[in-house]
């Protein structure tokens, strides 16, 4: 049973015992325009929930990517290097960044549910 | 400084043809203007290469210098060769300070018939340089703002093909010639330019007229409406200035690599702003220089970049820099000491704190497509 954070950063998370997934909303890629580039996490790197993860770049501009939630990285989406536009074609499917192993699932309460992130989402 | 809270942002007689065609609509230079429309940023730089956009310049600061012979005394402001300019002729050039900083970049012309000089400068910039020229020139020469009317840019292969439709006269100007004529039945003012690097037009229009002309350009198959954001991206594929950014007060015209811009005559005779420093500047070569710079790998390299060399010694700056779409991989503009300035120079690029090998290169990134008239012929045989 896997369940599914945001964050008001937009990002996603989805998490399945103690790994997850992570990407960028389909309203922050929208946002962002088209992907060109994406700078992404190297395995074991560990990092804190809210620390600067990966980068994603536009054509306009550079965003930072920050984790969801504390853990070390497991595995990068090596299919974003080779194209980024899956970003934009299916950013919260084909488009993850990359998985880690989680620190401590009880992080997860700090984040919004989808339906609270599509609410946040409307106030924007 | 561009938080619309902060500023009453203006808008462009555009406006709500903009947010009709679903543009996204930012700041800019003190407006509310489109950054892309629906196909996005990208697919809009394309477009623009392989058929042809229009673009809202409504921002941009356009004049008319009157006066009994406006072209010396704007002279005065300029290195440019503005008294040569022949009727219906229009020429870029440079605005300077005291000191032979760059105060902006701006298009100089000469109608046919008449003896007042049009000016376009830029809309981040235009308030102050009009307050600068009109203190300048005191008696000299009158200065009249256009804030009536509205400026839009067809740029692309196909602008001429789809412009001559409603201004059947357009396709006899040569790159940089301008002439007043009837664009979609209203009075215009069209010069054969623009700031993609492709053939194109810049048409001046009354603010009323603009929507008629804009709407009967958008019409036309080849034609879609274009925003800023591929307007930045497809300037700085031709290696063309954004000022305030590759440009300001504290960058000569030499360290600009637009000492091109200098008029011959100007040279000779040395009568423009601060030109003893800026002639020895060309006879000996500036400290730094403006150059084309291409990153290896993905990673776009923004503005501010720090340039270093192969041991790592800091020698330059990024001032342009991104993704282009039809070279499709990072490209960047910057300035450089001078020993590392030369095409092929091995260099790097300390992104986000990275080194990432990169190369002087020569400009544009994408050859210019201007239709000069004395090649177009040439041109049109080859096809």
């Amino acid at each position: 049973m896997s369940e599914i954070r945001f964050t008001d950063q937009h990002e996603w998370v989805r998490v399945d015992g103690d790994t997850a997934t992570v990407g960028i909303t389909k309203f922050a890629a929208g946002q962002l325009g088209d992907v060109v580039y994406v700078e992404l996490p190297e395995v074991g790197r560990k990092v804190g929930q809210g620390g600067e993860i990966a980068v994603v770049e536009s054509v306009k501009a550079a965003s930072e990517v920050y984790a969801p939630i504390g853990g070390e990285v497991s595995e990068a989406n090596a299919a974003l290097s080779e194209d980024p536009a899956k970003i934009n074609s299916d950013p919260e499917g084909e488009g993850w960044f990359f998985r880690m192993r989680v620190t401590d699932t009880a992080e997860l309460a700090k984040l919004m549910t989808e339906s609270q992130y599509s609410e946040f989402v409307k106030t924007l | 400084m561009n938080d619309p809270a902060e500023t009453k942002l203006r808008r462009t007689p555009l406006y709500a043809l903009h947010v009709e065609l679903g543009g996204k609509l930012v700041p800019f230079a003190g407006y509310e203007l489109p950054v892309h429309y629906q196909p996005g940023i990208l697919k809009e730089h394309l477009h623009t290469r392989e058929k042809a956009g229009l673009f809202d310049v409504s921002h941009m600061g356009q004049a008319v210098l009157s006066g009994i012979d406006p072209g010396p005394a704007m002279e005065t402001l300029t290195p440019a060769d503005v008294k040569g300019l022949k009727e219906g002729q229009q020429r870029y050039a440079l605005l300077l300070n005291g000191e032979g900083g760059i105060k902006d970049d701006f298009m100089v012309a000469r109608l046919a018939g008449e003896a007042a000089l049009h000016l376009v400068v830029n809309g981040a910039t235009k308030e102050g340089d009009f307050a600068y020229i009109t203190r300048s020139l005191g008696d000299r020469a009158e200065l009249s703002p256009q804030s009536d009317r509205a400026l839009l840019a067809m740029q692309g292969p196909a602008a001429e093909a789809a412009l001559v439709r409603h201004a059947p006269d357009a396709d006899r100007l040569g790159f940089m010639k301008t002439a007043r004529m009837r664009v979609a039945g209203v009075p215009a003012i069209v010069s054969r330019s623009g700031y993609t690097g492709e053939d194109g037009f810049e048409i001046s229009v009354a603010a009323d007229d603009a929507e008629r002309v804009a709407r009967a350009l958008l019409a036309e198959s080849e034609v879609l409406p274009i925003g800023l954001g591929a307007r930045d991206s497809l300037r700085l594929e031709a290696g063309l200035c954004l000022y305030g950014h590759d440009l300001d007060e504290e960058i000569d015209p030499v360290s600009a690599n637009l000492a091109w811009s200098i008029g011959k005559r100007r040279k000779a005779d040395g009568d423009f702003p601060a030109a003893q420093k800026i002639l020895a500047l060309l006879a000996n070569g500036p400290r730094e220089i403006r150059v084309g710079i291409r990153p290896e790998g993905r990673a776009p390299a923004r503005e501010g970049t720090a340039i270093a060399d192969r041991t790592g010694r800091i020698i330059g700056r990024v001032t342009s820099g991104g993704f282009g779409p039809s070279v499709n991989a990072p490209v960047a503009m910057g300035y450089i000491d001078k020993e590392f300035s030369v095409d092929g120079t091995d260099i790097q690029l300390l992104i986000r704190g990275k080194p990432v090998p990169a190369r002087v290169v020569p400009l544009p990134f994408v050859p210019h497509r201007y239709k000069r008239s004395e090649i177009a012929g040439k041109a049109g045989v080859k096809a």
